[in-house]
Order: structure tokens, then sequence, then C-alpha cells
């Protein structure tokens, strides 16, 4: 796996590390309303860009990576109302 | 989830249909409603319940043939000249004469359509010269609608598999297809002894101006993977320089949907409110009037609808903001934008192939088939040119009955085990390296090139120089992509079907010599059309590992197009009246 600032790999020329660079996120879970925590896992299943996940931490989902077509289904099909999905930043 | 897993297994079946959106359930619903006691597995990258490019519904099918209002002579008759005479009549007169009957059996299935007091369908006039479009009032039901039928069917669904490339046998017949776990990486081979492709559009081709990558006006999962996945197999694909462009909300980037509005009193005007176009029927010549408004002194453009009664916008808004991009409601609210005072900024997409609305798709006839045997392909990615939804229904029915018919007759077919294993090694190239770049920039370059180069008006010396570009794109993804999970293999996979959709962007652009199709094909050095030395078919395809491309006569038409009728689509300019 890489470490944010890797040294270069061996037998390759220089390759660049690789950066985290922060973004916000479109979709949003009410903790407290979610409820992955009692095993649902409607919004990751439906989600077309398969961008949700359950968190190990907290045992809610949230949005883990950047990728969304803002277009709804895990906000529709949430069971408990506990999803928002916004415009993208950039699309505003 | 998302770890790297280290697994193969195989599998058979009769039918394999790849895409899991609007066609391929259509097909595999009709390929076992064909031959009950087929094996059909449904393999879809993402889940079938949402998945496609109506995973929230849609408000009304763009091209019903019903009776009363249209005829498939007439339909075939419109097709034929919106693009320009490059038309194989067949399959869309096939298309055209099939439709009304899956418009019944959807209704079935509890989609419902829009009725007039008397009963009859509710069909609405927005093409140029014909009457197509039927509003679904229970739209966003759809897809719930299909998943019950195919429960029922006791389809084989394989959700988040992503097919990666196609198993051929010793003749160049499909034998099946390679697979790839989005969440685990493991594989799975899948052999048939028939393959549908639904993958859908390239709609991840070009770079939207927002510069999100997943702003796209297409599902952003559909990436190109059948248009590369056929090619691989050896398939021909047609008229890919006929891009898809369309007239969308700035930014936003979904469509404004001038088809429902427009029979509500909606139109497209220039900044000075006024119209400029005769029809908002999306054609290349229609884009390109919109291009030339954009960049004129009247620009830009937008969706007018401040002139209508409160109760109507109500009405337009109930629909659009439920249905097909329901967030744009939450976009114009970001902004302030009330349709009732404010018209709505359009712009023109990014590039990307579909048939769907264009003409770009692997050739297929009027059962569906490729060139390559044992191959289908439906919906947007299969080259029946403006099929749209309903499209992609009928087409999807007709390549899974085809299907179904063809494999009851046939062996598997053996494939060869040292395809799977070259492939396995391409597909995990990425995770192999400790270091490297990251898909989502090779993506990002990729399409700001396809945007740079490629998208018209097309000029030849800047297509030859972003074929240099994405050469250059290409080594680093073949020799320094990495991908540290399976979630970032899946996204690695995806931009390699970009790249190979750019490539063949680029090379079928420089064959046709000539500007068609309005904006679609509009060629600065060549700005005129040709029909002497180019009405015909682009066929693109590899041959010996090279992409090659040649002239494909346009077949006999079975519906004449009378020679004053043919210019119909040119004359999309409103004249200036004194």
């Amino acid at each position: 796996m890489i470490a944010s600032a890797s040294a270069k790999a061996p037998n390759e020329e220089a390759r660049l590390p690789i950066a985290y660079t922060p973004t916000t996120l479109p979709v949003v879970v009410d903790e407290a309303k979610c409820i992955a925590d009692k095993g649902c896992t409607v919004c990751v299943d439906v989600c077309p860009l398969d961008v949700l996940r359950i968190s190990d931490l907290t045992g809610k989902a949230y949005m883990k990576y950047d990728e969304c077509w803002y277009c709804m289904p895990c906000e529709t099909d949430c069971p408990t109302g506990a999803v928002t999905v916004n415009i993208p930043y950039l699309l505003r | 989830m998302d770890d790297i897993t280290d697994g193969l297994t195989e599998v058979s079946c009769d039918i394999l249909v790849i895409g899991g959106g609007t066609a391929g359930p259509m097909a595999a619903y009709k390929a076992k409603r064909r031959n009950p006691q087929a094996r059909v597995v449904l393999l879809e990258k993402a889940n079938v319940k949402r998945s496609g490019a109506i995973a929230m519904g849609m408000d009304g099918l763009n091209n019903a043939v019903v009776p009363g209002y249209a005829t498939p002579e007439q339909y075939t008759k419109e097709i034929t000249i919106a693009n320009d005479g490059i038309c194989d009549q067949a399959p869309v007169f096939k298309y055209a004469s099939r439709c009304f009957d899956i418009i019944q059996e959807l209704d079935s299935f509890g989609i419902r359509f829009q009725k007039t007091e008397n009963g009859d369908y509710d069909v609405k006039k927005v093409h140029h010269l014909g009457t197509y479009v039927l509003p679904m009032p229970n739209g966003d039901t759809v897809k719930r609608a299909l998943y019950r039928q195919l429960r029922r069917e006791q389809i084989l669904i394989s959700n988040r598999y992503m097919a990666t490339r196609l198993l051929t046998g010793r003749d160049g017949e499909i034998a099946g297809a390679i697979a790839v776990n989005t969440r685990t990486a493991e594989f799975l081979v899948l052999r048939a002894k028939a393959v549908i492709l639904c993958a859908g559009a390239a709609g991840r081709l070009g770079l939207p101006q927002s510069g999100y990558l997943w702003g796209t006006y297409e599902n952003a999962t559909n990436s190109g993977d059948g248009y590369a996945m056929a090619y691989h197999a050896g398939a021909g694909l047609a008229n890919l320089e006929c891009y898809q462009i369309n007239p969308l909300i700035k930014d936003y980037n979904g469509p404004a949907c001038a088809y429902v509005a427009g029979p509500f009193g909606a139109y497209t005007t220039n900044s000075e409110g006024r119209r400029f176009i005769e029809c908002d029927y999306w054609s290349g010549q229609m884009m390109q009037e919109f291009y030339s408004e954009l960049q004129s002194g009247k620009g830009p453009v937008f969706l007018k609808l401040n002139h209508l009664h409160s109760d109507t916008i109500g009405k337009i808004e109930a629909i659009l903001h439920t249905v097909e991009r329901p967030s744009r409601g939450r976009f114009h609210e970001n902004r302030g934008t009330d349709y009732r005072e404010r018209m709505v900024e359009m712009h023109i997409s990014e590039i990307g192939f579909c048939s769907g609305h264009s003409a770009s798709g692997v050739f297929v006839d009027e059962f569906a088939r490729t060139t390559v045997t044992g191959l289908y392909a439906a919906g947007d990615m299969a080259s029946v040119p403006h099929n749209y939804m309903l499209g992609a229904f009928t087409n999807g029915a007709v390549a899974g009955e085809h299907a179904a018919e063809f494999a009851a007759g046939r062996d598997l077919p053996d494939y060869d085990p040292s395809d799977v294993e070259q492939e396995r090694a391409r597909v995990l190239a990425p995770t192999r390296r400790d270091d490297g770049i990251p898909p989502n920039q090779i993506e990002y370059k990729a399409r700001r090139m396809v945007n740079d180069y490629l998208q018209p008006p097309k000029v030849t010396a800047k297509m030859k120089l972003g074929q240099e570009r994405l050469a250059e794109v290409r080594e680093d993804l073949e020799g320094a992509m990495v991908a540290r999970d399976a979630h970032e293999l899946l996204r690695s996979l995806e931009v390699a079907s970009i790249l190979d959709c750019a490539d063949m962007a680029a090379a079928a652009s420089l064959f046709r010599t000539e500007s068609r199709w309005g904006l679609y094909h509009y060629r600065v050095d060549h700005p005129e059309k040709n029909d002497a030395d180019w009405f015909c078919h682009s066929i693109l395809r590899k041959q010996d590992g090279r992409m090659m491309l040649e002239k494909r006569p346009v077949a006999p038409y079975i519906v004449p197009i009378e020679d004053e009728e043919r210019s119909a689509y040119d004359r999309q300019r409103i004249r200036e009246s004194a």
C-alpha cells in the first residue's frame, strides 16, 4: 500500500508521491437516523457509483469516494430518511 | 470491503446479458420467456435495482410509434432524415413496428402512460415532422417494475461485477466474458453460448465544463465498457464520429427537458428571449444552431418557461424534480432560479458515444446481431440511431429472443485459457505496483485531452496532436497506473475503456473527410457534406491488433425518401421575418 509520501519505488524512475487533497462530499448521512448499525445497507447497495460505505468506527453509512452523480437513489430508498444528496460544490 | 482478494470462479450459462440498466433487463426477460429452460445470467457493474440511465426512472417515451399518431414508415423516414440519410432502415423499422407491443407490455408491468379523457394515449409533438412523445405519469417506478419481472422469471442476477473482456472461440465466435468483482477484485469467468451487450453509452468521454469527473450527462457509471469490449472482441463499430452532444442545463449538466416542458409551452431561446430553432428535438443540425447561437452575440441560450402560468409550471416541476434527474430542483434552489421568474441557462454537453441520442454504436442488424457470431448489442451502445429508452427496451427484447433461439441450437464454445490469464494480468497490473499515478488523474487528463483536441469543431491537425497526447496517457495507464483497493481497480478499468473510446473517437473522426450530422461531425477543414464519397457508414474494428476503418454501404432504403424531404432537418433555424 502507499504511504502519503513514499520513497521512490525500486527499479523505477522517480515517481511522484500521492497526495490526499481535501474535497467536500455531497452526500450527508444523519447518524442519529441511520440504522446501518442494525444491519441496514440499502444506500450502499443502490448507489450506482458505489461510493458509500459503512464506517467500521461508527457503524453508520458515509460517503467514502467523491464520485457522485447526484442521482439520489441513496436518499430516496433510505428507510429512515437519513441520507441527503446535495449538489457537488463544483457545479453549484 | 474493498480489499483485493485473489480468486477465480467459472460458471456456465446459455445467455449472458452484460448490463442491467434498460435494454439488459428486457433482453434477459425476453430470452427467458422465449426459452424457459435456458440459464440466463444478468451481469451488472452496479445494482440492477438502480442502475443505468433510468436509475431514477424516466418522464416519458421520446419515440413512441403509436397507431393513430404515427406509422412505422413515418418514423423510419423521420429518423433517416434526422441522420442525414446514413441509416440502415431495417433495424429502425423493426423497432418502430415492435415498440407499441412493448409499450403495452410495460403497461402490463404497471408502468402507466398518459392517456386522454377518451382513453387514447396522449402523444405529444416534439420532433420536426411527426408525433412521438408519450409522458409516463409514474415513470419513477420503471426500475422497480422491471426488477419484479426479473425475479418472477428467476433470472440469475450478479450485481457488482464489471465485465472487462469478451471471450471468443476458435473461429472468433463468442464464448463468454471475463468479469471482476468491483468490491473484492475476484474474477468470474462466464462461459456462454450467446452474449448480449447492454452496457450503455460512453458517457464519461469528454470532461464536463465544471471539471467534475462525475458531473456527466449520462449516468457516470457508463464509461464505454461495452464499446471497448466489442472492439477488443473484433466487432465492427459504426459511425463513432457521429458523437453525442446534448443541450443541457449549464453546470448541472442534466437535460433541460424541452421534451417535457415543450408540450406545456416552454421553448429554447437566446438571451433576447427569442426562439432561434424550429424544433427542440435533438439532432446534429439542431445542435449546430444551438452552438452557433451560444457563440454569437445573442448567446447564451436558455430554456424559457417564465411566460407560463404558475400552475402549469407546478405541473412541470412535479415531473422534472421527481424523475430522471430529480436533484435539478435542488440545483435551481441553490441559485434561486424559479422557472416562473427566470429563464434557465443552457449550454452544450461534453462529447460521448450514444446511439440513444445520436448514431454512434456497435454495429447491429435488425436482429440486434453484431458482426461477431453469437454477440448481440442493444440500447445506447448499439447502432440503431436515436433509439432512446423505448428503443433500449424494444431492441433488448429483439436481442433476447433471437439470442435464446441461437443459443438453443449450439454447444458451449471453448475458450482459450491463456486469454483469461492474459486478462488477469492486465486487470491486476495496477494493483501490483507500489507507487504510480491514480486512475482519477489519468482519467482527468485523458478526458481533458478529449475536450481540447477531439470535440467539434473538429480540426485535422488538432485531432492528430490529440492522438499523440492520448498515446502518452496510454503509456502512463499501462505502465504506471496504481490501484490501492478494489474500488480504485474498478475505476482503473473504466479509465481503460474511456481511453479506448477516445482513441476510437479520434480515428473515426479523422477517417470521415467531410462534415455531416451538423455539429456532431463538423470538420472545419472539410466543411461540406460529400455524398459522392461519404454516403456510407464508417465501420471501425480491431484487426491483427490494430484499429482499422472501412466504408460500409448504407443498406437500400425500405421506406423511400423523396428528394425534397431529405433536407427537412437542415432547415432548423427560424427564418428572420421582416
